[in-house]
């Protein structure tokens, strides 16, 4: 049973797990999709990448990320049968820059505390996560949308 | 043999065969490391023509200066709204060149650890390696990206793929806008494309201590860099009481840091301010009191309704007395007391400053004037959803940042994702908030009880960060769960008799719509909460709206 006290212009609810168990009346605004104003995901609604997602960290802007952008986009518009197999070069490449930083690129034995930078994990799968904001570390799962197909390896 | 590319006024010419073509001509100097001589091959990049081959014996390399003469990107201040633009930048103009100036001598850092996680480090070596483990184990350093992440100020013109750079220790001290160009306190002169202004601030001093003599103030830390965490962690060992003015959330933070330590160290660690509870200017009074008592048990002397009259040195203490006769000797003052924005270049740049909010006044895509940006604790914006505000928070600056270095790029959008905030109390409490939270402002709290895993700890341990705003990418935002299935009733708890705000929503209310939310030991609801200010609905019943949190699913 709520119960509920006011104290001068601040009003105070107790609620027990009863209370709310009924599903909410309140109404939201139905978003809109295509709002230009909103943060995205990974993948915008255009298609194309979104290079500043916070989920990406740092792979876009640090010095790999020429690299990282020519790998990631061979393999997002890849319509081969197994993806990004035709990528295989541009994943090198990636790799071959990454091994210049080991600071910033730890490889991936190695990464139990994440780079001195930051921890942020990109999605497995392009998703549209709410875009709070981290400015740091420029690791890691990111390679997994990258090299599933084992294209580094 | 390695070449750059140095343009015409940098030569050092000795001999020349055709003078006509010298001003449209590149020079590509080359130093040959085992001859020891500089060979240079003069073309004219108009014609595409060979003009001649200049050899020089001296072994001279082409200086390229430290300072680039030139940035497309200059961003002024180095922390972290800076930070998040040159991140914005690059990912958005691949091969930028962006150049941050900063007064400070570390590379772009992050602010909240200096006042939380750093302090419950147990590792003696923290003030040098500045890295902390969070509550999981998983260990960090504030610095947003090693040295090797940045490209030297002096490769910055030049360096394939660009990058950012970020020269240290210098101020800019004038802006010429007309001519595109600042000049640093040496005198040098860096012109621009675009330019950021992300100054931050510089921590308030109470008057009485200003005017109390050098014996006081150097008695006493203004809080916000490395150097302040360090001096005062030196200080936190070795003197045996410290007291903090000021009763938000780096003054509470730095209480409960030092409270915690207070038993082992042997310290005194008290807190004094006016307000009649700990963040009373944001929670409401009820739970700021509760607050209050939450700090006194970390070990803190806390003293409300404390307006601080003067301030002395005598018998080798620090003595403050107070408007209402209490006096408090101490060995060391902390003043959190607020922040000044840095708006020095207001007047050479001809902007804008505002006077009610202080910083620089920009439009809702955080543009001040043509070509110029501020993002940060120095940004005065327009918040199209909840008006011209002013944010001194560690998200917001990224937010801002990362929005201004979209703007600078062609994005052209307002301020629109809400930067949230958060402040733990300890291990065990921990709130985080969004939008407008002013105590002074109606509020309706719904609480329930808490469990176990609703404490900021459970959540780090969760989420493998203590940087809360973190969290929220690593969370999936899915929809709002619908009903929870569960057995009717045994008989309700009796009302709470002894608050216990264990855990909570609580709203804050401007003409009857939501502005700002406060999450009370609940997590991983942000985006439920950025929503609702979003809509800017007036709802009839904020219980209702309160279900939509989910606050009993664990």
């Amino acid at each position: 049973m709520s119960y509920c006290k006011q104290e001068g212009k601040d009003r105070i609810i107790f609620v027990t797990k009863e209370d709310h168990e009924a599903p909410s009346n309140a109404e939201l605004v139905e978003d809109d999709p295509n709002d230009p104003y909103e943060d995205h995901g990974l993948i915008l609604p255009s298609g194309e990448i979104n290079w500043n997602c916070p989920c990406l960290g740092g792979m876009a802007s640090g010095p790999c990320g020429q690299q990282f952008k020519e790998a990631f986009s061979c393999f997002h518009y890849s319509t081969e049968e197994v993806k990004g197999s035709e990528c295989i070069e541009h994943f090198r490449g990636m790799q071959e820059c990454m091994q210049k930083y080991p600071e910033l690129y730890p490889q991936e034995d190695e990464n139990e505390s994440g780079p001195s930078g930051g921890d942020d994990t990109a999605p497995a799968e392009p998703s549209n996560t709410d875009a709070a904001s981290v400015p740091d570390s420029s690791v890691d799962e990111v390679t997994v949308a990258g090299t599933e197909n084992a294209a580094t390896s | 043999v390695s070449c750059q590319l140095v343009p015409v006024h940098l030569w050092n010419v000795v001999e020349l065969n055709d003078h006509t073509s010298f001003k449209r001509s590149h020079l590509i100097c080359c130093v040959d490391e085992s001859v020891k001589c500089v060979i240079s091959v003069v073309i004219n990049v108009d014609a595409k023509k060979f003009v001649g081959i200049l050899l020089t014996m001296s072994p001279v390399e082409p200086a390229l200066p430290e300072v680039p003469e030139h940035a497309p990107y200059l961003l002024i201040g180095g922390g972290t709204a800076s930070f998040a633009a040159a991140r914005s930048i690059r990912a958005r103009d691949p091969g930028a060149r962006v150049l941050i100036v900063t007064d400070e001598a570390d590379l772009p850092y992050m602010r909240p650890p200096l006042s939380k996680e750093l302090w419950f480090s147990d590792d003696p070596s923290v003030t040098e390696t500045l890295r902390f483990k969070q509550w999981n184990g998983k260990e960090r350093s504030i610095y947003f990206q090693p040295p090797s992440f940045y490209v030297s100020p002096r490769e910055l013109q030049t360096v394939e793929n660009g990058g950012v750079a970020v020269l240290m220790d210098r101020k800019v001290t004038h802006m010429d806008v007309r001519g595109s160009k600042v000049k640093l306190s040496d005198g040098t002169e860096i012109s621009y494309d675009k330019c950021l202004i992300a100054t931050g601030g510089v921590p308030r001093n109470l008057q009485v201590i200003e005017r109390a003599g050098e014996e006081v103030k150097k008695r006493t830390t203004l809080f916000r860099k490395i150097e302040d965490f360090r001096a005062l962690e030196k200080v936190s060992r070795e003197l045996k009481s410290i007291t903090i003015i000021g009763g938000g959330f780096l003054g509470s933070e730095l209480a409960c840091a030092l409270g915690r330590r207070s038993a082992d160290l042997g310290l005194e660690v008290v807190q004094m301010f006016p307000e009649k509870g700990n963040m009373g200017k944001v929670l409401p009074e009820y739970l700021s009191n509760w607050t209050t008592e939450k700090v006194k048990k970390e070990g803190v002397t806390v003293l409300t309704d404390a307006v601080v009259k003067n301030v002395s040195y005598k018998d080798g203490k620090v003595q403050i007395r107070m408007k209402d006769g209490r006096v408090v000797k101490t060995d060391h003052v902390v003043a959190a007391v607020g922040l000044e924005p840095n708006v020095e270049l207001a007047r050479s740049a001809g902007l804008e400053v505002d006077s009610d909010f202080g910083g620089y006044r920009v439009n809702a895509e955080l543009q001040a004037r043509a070509n110029i940006w501020v993002a940060g604790d120095a940004a005065c914006f327009y918040d199209i959803k909840l008006g011209r505000r002013r944010v001194e928070h560690h998200d917001h600056a990224v937010v801002s940042g990362r929005l201004a270095g979209e703007n600078m790029t062609g994005a052209d959008k307002p301020y629109w994702h809400q930067s949230m905030f958060w402040s733990d109390l300890g291990p065990d409490v921990g709130y985080e908030a969004i939008g407008i939270v002013d105590s002074n402002l109606p509020t309706v709290g719904v609480f329930t009880k808490a469990t176990a895993k609703d404490t900021p700890r459970a959540v780090t341990e969760l989420s493998g960060t203590g940087i809360r705003s973190e969290s929220e990418t690593e969370a999936v935002a899915g929809a709002v769960a619908g009903a929870v299935a569960g057995a009717a009733g045994a008989p309700a708890p009796p009302p709470q008799q002894k608050e216990d705000y264990g855990k909570g929503v609580i709203f804050y209310l401007r003409d009857k719509v939501v502005v700002g939310i406060v999450l009370w030991n609940v997590f991983n609801r942000m985006p439920i909460a950025r929503k609702i200010i979003k809509d800017g609905e007036e709802h009839a019943d904020l219980n209702e709206v309160a279900k939509l949190f989910n606050i009993h699913d664990d």
